[in-house]
């Protein structure tokens, strides 16, 4: 064994792997955010609330229903990504015109209601989630204990990023949508219905953020405030991989998880805030972010 | 007939407003102040608020002549925002007391702010025993609990039983630093070495990186000097990482029963934890439960609750003593003066630090198959006598004491 820093190299191994499985967390929840301004130029704040709805949706399938993890795996996503649809129907729509301020606002309101009215039933301390049956217990690494939910976590996570990155940039469904979004009313001159794959589109993403909640239930604490913790963090990672686009947002995603890793070894107060300082940086150097594209 | 009755209408009238003059705004107003949205919402939050009301109630206030008003307000654990609030109160709204205060760097800016102005400060909901300590003041009284009384309970009991090496994973701010300072020393007093300590964001999510930290010192129990959402997910994490089942513990230096219920039996038995209070205890806290759920969404009362219980009552009783409430550093001289004696806490007192004085609880999480109904969820395993509880009074540097 050797040494890094004066840190040994087996709980740096260790850390480095904990920071990917965050980084997971950050790249699920930042690819929606992309996915939604990509294509709707909506800044969506209320993804945290979102997030956040998916894990508890999971806990009242477990206790009220008896439907376990895997069914809210599907279930979760499908259920507040319709609530998504509604909400683009009912109030999305109307906004695009205007600048994305408005559209910043209006879904930070949503948040601020969606997360006070749990509160308001649910309390602040949470709700017990258990690790699903199949994926308890964990594998010795050598240099760590990984727990196998955690490692599935990871794998799970990757597949639906590279999906999604391939559905959007590699398929002729990806191309009407990119195409929607450069000019609306040539793509609908080709018969192409808009507003409805607009609409689908803010399901889809936020049908990622319930499933990023239903995958942080076991692990995190399931409580009304438990997006609101995240969603800064997942702001910063779309600020930095460049707003927009996907996959600045899975690689910045996985990549700051690394880097937050490793600050909670070496200072582990600067944690928080490493984050933020590099979006700083990002933003000087290159205000389009890492993988955007200057207008 | 009728100019009898009249008269006597009018005697009363004259009556209750000679005894409502006595009092200086003719309104006794006290302010509830915590975390009403947030990590430590459901520990104090409402409840708090519900639990003076219940206080203001059973003292019959309104049958002694006292007009008495309560107002909340939330201070999102932020310093800057609780100072606000506590100066928009005193200044404008005329607030005689503030109560409770959870997280500790508000806790002691309120209780400066608290000095300043000549009012009262009651703190139930934080833990920092630095209150009656160095920054110990005559106008602050430390009710429920501090994070001295915490270390000393539950560091001592484990190290006693041969856990004798720690690890701290501690929130990154005044509470846990404080926290993990009086249980080092605790532990170091019985014989005990502490490894190493690691300080977290406070609020965090994601613990498995310092949790891990943990594991490499091979210490025999990792203290968690943190509280609230920090402690559930700590403990949740640890418990995913096999922690506890290759060998090492948990020490929960601060948890409430709303963490047990959150994190459920299965993942939360066999913590050991030191309380001020638990609702279970005898009839009279039953009772005080009972009938506070039904007010709270059925969350039961923490001891945070019935510590602003006990604070109110012992405060309106001296207000009642004094017939004025203008000026503070009197009310908290005079609430020094008498011995305290309510339904939840029976019978105590408080120091000349500010420090009120009464047993501490060693509880241990009972096991799924234990427990017989919801919140039903402590074994007690040692009462902590009160003149053992709480730090000495000449350690604590308060410059109230003398000699």
């Amino acid at each position: 064994m050797f040494e890094i820093f004066g840190i040994p190299s087996q709980a740096l191994f260790g850390q480095l792997l904990l920071g990917l499985i965050n980084g997971s967390f950050y790249a699920l929840l930042s690819l929606g955010l992309a996915v939604i301004f990509g294509m709707l130029n909506i800044i969506n704040f209320a993804h945290g609330a979102q997030y956040m709805m998916g894990a508890f949706v999971a806990y009242f399938l477990l206790s009220s229903a008896g439907l376990n993890y895997w069914v809210a795996l599907i279930v979760a996503p499908l259920a507040i990504g319709a609530f998504g649809v509604l909400i683009e129907r009912v109030l999305l729509k109307w906004i695009y015109r205007l600048d994305h301020l408005y559209g910043l606002l209006l879904t930070f309101g949503l948040a601020l209601i969606i997360e006070g009215v749990f509160r308001n039933y649910f309390g602040s301390s949470g709700l017990p989630y258990r690790v699903p049956e199949l994926l308890q217990g964990g594998q010795n690494l050598g240099f760590m204990f990984l727990p196998n939910y955690r490692a599935w976590v990871v794998v799970f996570s990757l597949i639906v990023c590279l999906t999604t990155w391939f559905v959007i940039e590699r398929t002729k469904l990806g191309s009407y949508l990119r195409a929607a979004t450069e000019n609306p009313a040539l793509v609908r001159a080709f018969g192409i219905n808009v507003p409805r794959m607009i609409t689908l589109t803010y399901g889809f993403g936020v049908a990622l953020a319930a499933l990023a909640g239903v995958m942080a239930a076991p692990i995190y604490n399931v409580s009304p405030q438990m997006g609101a913790h995240l969603i800064i963090v997942v702001f910063a990672v779309v600020v930095i991989g460049g707003m927009g686009s996907i996959m600045g947002a899975i690689v910045t995603g996985f990549g700051l998880g690394l880097i937050e890793g490793l600050t909670k070894v070496f200072f582990p107060e600067a944690s928080n805030t490493v984050i933020f300082i590099i979006m700083a940086i990002v933003l000087l150097i290159r205000p389009a972010g890492l993988f955007g594209r200057s207008t | 007939m009728k100019t009898l009755r009249n008269l006597a209408v009018l005697g009363t009238i004259l009556a209750s407003s000679s005894a409502f003059a006595q009092y200086t705004d003719g309104l006794i107003k006290i302010g509830v102040m915590n975390d009403m949205s947030g990590t430590y919402s459901d520990l104090s939050g409402q409840g708090s608020v519900i639990a003076a009301r219940m206080a203001v109630e059973d003292f019959g206030a309104v049958a002694k002549g006292m007009k008495v008003e309560i107002v909340g307000a939330d201070h999102q654990n932020k310093p800057d925002v609780g100072s606000n609030v506590v100066r928009t109160w005193i200044d404008r709204d005329q607030v005689d007391v503030v109560v409770d205060v959870p997280t500790s760097s508000v806790a002691l800016a309120v209780s400066e702010i608290a000095r300043d102005k000549n009012k009262v400060f009651l703190v139930s909901g934080a833990g920092a025993s630095d209150l009656t300590g160095a920054k110990c003041s005559p106008n602050t009284i430390h009710w429920t609990y501090d994070t001295w009384a915490l270390g000393n309970g539950t560091g001592a009991a484990l190290v006693k039983a041969g856990s004798n090496t720690w690890f701290f994973l501690t929130a990154d701010y005044a509470f846990g630093h404080a926290l993990e300072r009086d249980t080092a020393a605790v532990v170091e007093k019985n014989g005990g070495k502490v490894l190493g300590r690691v300080r977290h964001p406070f609020p965090g999510t994601d613990f498995s990186s310092f949790l891990l930290q943990a594991q490499a010192s091979k210490a025999k129990i990792i203290g968690l000097a943190n509280a609230g959402s920090d402690t559930i997910n700590s403990i949740k994490q640890a418990s995913e990482f096999g922690i506890v089942s290759s060998g090492q513990n948990l020490a929960a230096l601060l948890a409430f029963i709303t963490d047990v219920h959150a994190l459920g039996l299965q993942t939360a038995q066999g913590l050991i934890m030191t309380e001020a209070w638990y609702w279970d205890l005898n009839d009279a806290n039953r009772e005080f439960a009972k009938k506070f759920a039904p007010q709270n969404r059925g969350v039961h009362p923490t001891m945070v609750h019935a510590g602003v219980y006990s604070a109110v009552t012992h405060y309106l009783k001296a207000v009642h003593e004094l017939k004025s409430e203008a000026d503070g550093k009197a009310v908290v001289a005079k609430m020094k003066s008498m011995p305290t004696d309510d339904k939840l806490f029976g019978k105590g007192e408080i120091r000349a630090d500010g420090r009120k004085i009464h047993p501490m609880y060693l509880f241990e999480v009972k096991k799924p198959s234990e427990s017989k109904a919801p919140w039903d969820y402590y074994k007690l395993r040692a009462t902590i006598p009160a003149d053992q509880a709480f730090r000495p009074l000449k350690d604590g540097g308060c410059p109230l004491v003398g000699g």
